[in-house]
């Protein structure tokens, strides 16, 4: 009852929303670089939204099924094909005891996710599925995956007896630019930049480093200066900080960032822009419009809202199955 | 400590910093976790976890929850900096708790510490002095960040006081002790590193199995026993 990895792609780990509460560690909390991508093909399968799935990047793994499910995939257009034939994103689809999963090419995106019904059977570590890969601890023996592994589903589906016809609404459907505009609040210093600099994070456009990963992404541009030097004790950083390094570059804080850290804070990406962002790589660009707390915690309410209505429509149909 | 010098902001649309004032100081780390302490056992509805810092305490929170069960306040955030000034007002100093004094025996051999040579030349001391002068404290352990169980202390004697490498090492062995300025600190994992190198520690900092995976808590105090 599970899923063989017949392939090891790039860099695919087991992941779920994070791992809270040990911060004052130095855990970091690792999980999903994409979370809307993760709980929303969850969230299609009738699963917990914090149900590991599978993060991939291109090349992704080649996977066979060795158990009858009903699995999902979301977040990057990996162009996935079931047996050969396309199968869509966002979209849960009846996998039959060896049936082979493979993506053909990069369409969107670069991070796309896995989820199965009822979930994947993982290493837990301080309450969280997450693989962490400073720790060598959760998700998968705390590691990537490699050909071979085999990925247990924690429940399977009867064969054959299965409609599956349900999908996201168009509206609730990320669309991954490869330059989008990310909406940001400001940093605790970023009134200690130069008056150019200011105005040239939101004037002009960043290039995103191929020294990028789940850390961070480096971003390459104009570099900005602070008014006069100032020297900041490392404090508590957050997924989405934007710090200014020595060199006048930004780093923003991906999903395996430190806990802390000592760059000036120049601004943070709001939680709802923060998947958008997820999705870049290499050569991406990006530039960043200013918005205030309150427009940021409204658009992240507005969202669950939508994932709210969603949630219920799903679990009558997951209920079928 | 004067509270006009207290900044309270946003770190994203999640979290809140409180930060104290931008010097290193006992008795501010003191009130920082405190604060953080304040919050664990306090909690309120979206409280996700408080992290203290050198002079700074920044707590996660559920924005959709804290909006929820603070409808009063107009953001989460402003919701979350009542609750902290109502525990500024309350935590002092003295309640960080009991603080805790560990001791680490030290290998100093050559090579355990890899830059020990270094800091005595740039201290002008011999390599005994240095060790001599290193343990001859007793360092608080301020935070834990940069890895899993990497403690930052302080503070370490003028006199071997020694900046970072230029060049990081690209492989800090696990339990190196090392020292960048007047901080001390312990890498619990092997990693990437720039701290100059002056003894490695056989205990381990960083135990993922156990109930604590880290060895050592905010506010410790950290003995050094030099193994003859």
């Amino acid at each position: 009852m599970s899923i063989l990895i017949q392939k090891g792609g790039l860099l695919a780990t087991v992941q779920d929303l994070g791992r809270d509460g040990y911060r004052r560690f130095g855990i970091n909390p690792s999980g999903v670089m994409d979370r809307a991508a993760a709980r929303l093909i969850n969230i299609l399968l009738g699963n917990d939204e914090n149900e590991a799935v599978l993060e991939m990047h291109f090349p992704a793994p080649q996977i066979e099924f060795e158990v009858n499910t009903i699995a999902a995939i979301g977040g990057g257009d990996f162009s996935p094909q079931l047996d050969n034939t396309p199968t869509a994103n966002w979209r849960p689809f009846y996998a039959k005891k060896g049936s082979v999963l493979k993506f053909a090419a990069k369409a969107s995106g670069n991070r796309s996710y896995l989820a199965v019904r009822g979930g994947f059977m993982t290493d837990d570590w301080l309450g969280s599925s997450s693989t962490n890969l400073a720790a060598k601890m959760g998700g998968f023996g705390g590691r990537k995956l490699e050909t071979g592994d085999r990925i247990t589903c924690k429940s399977k589906v009867k064969a054959q007896k299965t409609k599956v016809n349900c999908r996201i609404s168009n509206g609730l459907i990320p669309v991954y630019g490869r330059f989008p505009t990310i909406r940001i609040i400001v940093g605790a210093e970023f009134a200690v930049l130069m008056k150019k600099s200011r105005d040239l994070l939101f004037q002009q456009d960043f290039l995103i480093s191929n020294n990028s990963d789940r850390m961070g992404f480096r971003l390459i541009g104009e570099p900005l200066q602070l008014a006069k030097p100032r020297e900041i004790l490392s404090s508590a950083v957050s997924f989405g900080t934007i710090q200014l390094l020595p060199d006048g570059q930004l780093i923003v804080l991906m999903a395996d960032h430190q806990t802390s850290g000592g760059y000036p804070r120049v601004g943070h990406v709001i939680a709802r822009d923060l998947p958008l962002l997820a999705q870049l790589g290499s050569s991406d660009k990006v530039a960043f419009h200013l918005t205030d707390l309150k427009q940021a915690e409204r658009l992240a309410i507005e969202f669950e809202r939508e994932l709210s209505f969603f949630r219920i429509g799903c679990k009558f149909q997951a209920n079928s199955w | 400590m004067n509270d006009k010098t207290i900044r309270i902001f946003p770190l994203g649309d999640s979290a809140l910093t409180v930060e104290f004032s931008n010097s290193i100081s006992v008795s501010v780390n003191q009130r920082a976790i405190a604060l953080a302490n304040y919050f664990e056992t306090e909690s309120f509805p979206g409280f996700i976890e408080s992290v203290p810092a050198y002079s700074s305490t920044t707590v996660f929170y559920d924005l959709l929850a804290v909006r929820k069960n603070f409808p009063e306040f107009s953001t989460a955030f402003d919701a979350v900096k009542s609750i902290a000034g109502e525990g500024l007002k309350i935590v002092n100093s003295s309640d960080e708790g009991d603080s805790r004094t560990v001791e680490i025996p030290v290998h100093f051999d050559t090579e355990s510490g890899l830059d020990l040579e270094f800091v005595s030349n740039n201290s002008g001391l011999s390599p005994d002095r240095t060790i001599e002068i290193f343990t001859g404290k007793s360092y608080r352990v301020f935070m834990l960040g940069f890895l899993p169980g990497f403690s930052y202390m302080g503070e370490v004697d003028d006199r071997i006081a020694t900046t970072r490498k230029e060049t990081p090492r690209t492989l800090v062995p696990k339990g190196s002790v090392g020292i960048a300025g007047t901080q001390t600190g312990i890498y619990s994992l092997a990693s990437p590193g720039g701290w100059q190198i002056i003894g490695r520690t056989d205990l381990e900092m960083f135990s993922p199995n156990g109930d604590q995976p880290s060895f050592l808590r905010p506010g410790d105090e950290v003995k050094f026993i030099a193994i003859k």
